[in-house]
């Protein structure tokens, strides 16, 4: 079996940044930012693990669990929130959500 | 313990009472409280007189308690009965009890009665505390409540603004003489290290010498306190504008008691004055001078009380003159008999007043003499005492005495003399005149019910005392009799002396000028009044007799020189310049905020593309570093 270049990897991570990100600012349904956001925390996740096998150290694989965790917990408490909006303002527009604009 | 601190306890028992209770007595026990504390205290002051007489050194001192013990400076709340504060309290209390007595007659219609009391006993305490204090803090204290009382008590109409103006000015005026003496106690406490009369006393000759420029100070800034107390030039404004208060409180305190608190520190601190010969000669001069300005201004004066506040001030100048030239013993004497017929023209002023339904201008006054003819005839007793009328009136022998002593002092004795008998014809021209107008001549006025006896009771004890109480000190070709001489005379020890002997011919001078003033005004008021209201109209008479009424313009002269200035001053400043500098910062702070708050749009996505832009600027920091 062939490794995977490092440096491969490490692009399809600034690849699924980019587009996590791209996402994050060009769509306004709020589950599609909650999905752009998994893709960044994954974008992350997988630099890690492309790091933890350059260098053969179990750190990076360990960082991957964290991330997954912390992004059910996100997925779980933006959902709820999300839930909450679409309760009350009836629609899932990130920018009809701006109470709080100064 | 002697019972000394009762003298002034009662009638602050009085005020207290009528203070927290008045709104619940019924009349009667308001009189009963506010007259009977000043009459029991009167007596009370008698009985411990005497007591006090009979000891060796003729003085108790009672120290209550100590109030302030430092190691530098002790002070404590003591009171001592002397010779002087004892004839200080014999008038206060006497004086003060007949004019509590009038009261209950004349204010009776008044719905702040007992208010009224309250605000009367509470300066009769203040001013026996002035003068029994021992020590001169106490006596400040006194000094700042008698004020405090005078300005209560001129305002007491306080539904008119007119009252309230005259109370604060009344109370500003004097306020700055009252600064001016507390810097003045600075200066001897702190050179001196006491404010005890007695230890100062001792002190003052080995740490002072005479005319060293700390203590000619000390006595000029004195002298301001005195000066603003008793209404002398330059800071005689205010009384004539006290007049707004009931007349009972002008015969109390702008006439008998509470203006002579001036004379009586003088008198009483003649130690420093002596000390500073100068500062003597200016006392001189400020009281000849005062006597002449107010005397000349009561003779153009319309307003009854007016008359009688301006004689006033002129007859404080001769206590000021007196005691200018060191005559400690003629000035408290005329202090004596001059509460005794000032009082009297007082409340006789008030009856007629009253009797009109308070109108004061004289010139709508006239035929009195029938209709009120006790009220005549107590007033022409006062007005002839005012006057100097010869041999039988007590200001006769008092002003008598002022004069003699002045005509034997040096330097500038003929001076003060010739300004003292011009003075002196000047008074008994405006005393009858005032006489004359109100009292003689057709009928114009209905007359309401006469006078009732409370207010009449005290108007004969005063004619009397006016008459009489000359007779306690006469000069040498009219028996020489000096019972009040000898009695003041050991608590005014430091007699600086009369320089030379008084030539025989004051004393007719001055009967002359008392009569011919007397002459005069009958001439002017009685035979000739309507040849002297004609000439009266030309104009040059007009704006002299303007002038004189005004007073001589002191007050317009403040007005341009001291009120408008600051009154311009403070529109200057009535949008608060310092403030710009704070404003300018809170306005700063609330541009910025408005700039930032922009950037809160309250849009996730913005604040997402904030973060990645702050992150891409980091990572290019660190990647092109």
């Amino acid at each position: 079996m062939t490794q995977v270049p490092f440096e491969h990897g490490l692009l399809v991570a600034a690849i699924l940044f980019g587009i996590g990100l791209i996402g994050l600012l060009a769509r306004r349904n709020l589950l599609f930012l909650l999905m752009s956001i998994e893709i960044l925390l994954n974008a992350a996740g997988l630099a890690f693990v492309v790091a933890a096998s350059r260098w053969g150290q179990a750190d990076g694989q360990v960082m991957f669990i964290f991330i997954l965790v912390m992004a059910a917990a996100e997925v779980s408490v933006g959902l709820a929130l999300v839930l909450q909006i679409h309760h009350a303002l009836k629609t899932l527009d990130s920018d009809a959500v701006s109470q709080l604009r100064g | 313990m002697t019972g000394v601190w009762l003298i002034p306890a009662l009638p602050l028992a009085g005020f207290l009472t009528l203070a927290l209770f008045g709104a619940r007595l019924s009349r009667r026990g308001v009189s009963a409280v506010g007259v009977g504390s000043v009459g029991l205290s009167a007596v009370w002051g008698l009985v411990v007189s005497v007591g006090a007489l009979a000891s060796r050194d003729a003085s108790v001192q009672e120290t209550l308690w100590t109030w302030v013990a430092t190691a530098q400076f002790r002070a404590s709340i003591g009171l001592e009965l002397d010779r002087l504060s004892m004839v200080m309290v014999w008038v206060v209390t006497g004086v003060g009890f007949l004019i509590h007595a009038y009261s209950t007659a004349y204010m009776a219609e008044d719905e702040g009665y007992a208010r009224f009391f309250a605000y009367m006993n509470l300066f009769v305490s203040a001013m026996l505390m002035l003068v029994l204090a021992d020590n001169l803090l106490l006596l400040y204290v006194g000094w700042e409540g008698v004020g405090l009382c005078s300005y209560l008590l001129i305002g007491f109409w306080y539904k008119d603004p007119k009252n309230v103006r005259a109370a604060m000015k009344a109370f500003i005026v004097t306020r700055l003489g009252d600064a001016a003496m507390a810097v003045g106690l600075f200066l001897l406490a702190g050179n001196l290290g006491t404010l005890d009369l007695d230890e100062l006393s001792v002190r003052l000759p080995h740490v002072l010498g005479l005319g060293s420029p700390l203590v000619v100070a000390a006595a000029a800034l004195l002298l301001a306190g005195a000066v603003g107390k008793s209404a002398q030039v330059p800071l005689q404004v205010w009384l004539p504008d006290a007049m707004a208060g009931p007349t009972p409180v002008s015969a109390l305190i702008h006439a008998a008691t509470m203006v002579t608190a001036g004379v009586y520190l003088i008198a009483r601190l003649q130690l420093v004055f002596s000390l500073a010969p100068a500062v003597m000669q200016v006392v001189a001069w400020i009281g000849a001078a005062t006597l002449l300005i107010a005397g000349l201004s009561a003779l153009a004066q319309r307003d009854l009380k007016r008359i009688l506040a301006y004689s006033t001030i002129s007859q404080l100048g001769y206590m000021f003159l007196a005691l200018g030239v060191g005559a400690w013993t003629a000035a408290v004497f005329h202090l004596v008999t001059h509460a005794f017929f000032k009082a009297l023209l007082f409340l006789g002023a008030g009856a007629v007043i009253k009797a009109l339904h308070e109108e004061q201008d004289i010139f709508a006054m006239g035929g009195l003499r029938k209709r009120l003819p006790l009220v005549f005839g107590a007033f022409t007793i006062g007005a002839a005492s005012l006057a100097g009328l010869p041999l039988v009136t007590a200001g006769f022998y008092s002003k008598d005495a002022i004069l003699h002593a002045v005509a034997g002092s040096a330097p500038y004795g003929g001076w003060l003399l010739a300004i003292g008998l011009v003075g002196a014809l000047v008074t008994a021209l405006y005393a009858f005149r005032a006489v004359f107008v109100v009292f003689l001549g057709e009928t114009e006025r209905e007359v309401a019910a006469p006078p009732p006896v409370a207010m009449v009771a005290p108007l004969v004890v005063l004619a009397v005392l006016a008459l009489i109480a000359g007779f306690l000190q006469t000069p040498r070709q009219l028996g020489g009799i000096e019972s009040f001489g000898r009695f003041v005379g050991p608590a005014l020890a430091g007699q600086t002396g009369h320089g030379g002997e008084a030539p025989a011919w004051v004393l007719p001078a001055a009967a002359v000028a008392s009569l011919l003033g007397v002459l005069l005004a009958w001439l002017l008021y009685v035979r000739g009044r309507s040849a002297v209201e004609s000439a009266a109209a030309t104009t040059e008479w007009a704006s002299l007799r303007r002038l004189a009424l005004g007073g001589f313009g002191f007050d317009r002269l403040y007005d341009a020189m001291l009120v408008q200035p600051f009154v311009y001053l403070t529109r200057g400043n009535a949008t608060d310049a310092v403030d710009r500098v704070y404003a300018c910062a809170a306005e700063t702070a609330c541009v910025l905020h408005r700039l930032v708050s922009r950037a809160q749009t309250g849009r996730v996505r913005w604040y997402a593309a904030g973060l990645a832009l702050g992150a891409l600027l980091l990572l290019g920091l660190v990647v092109l570093r």
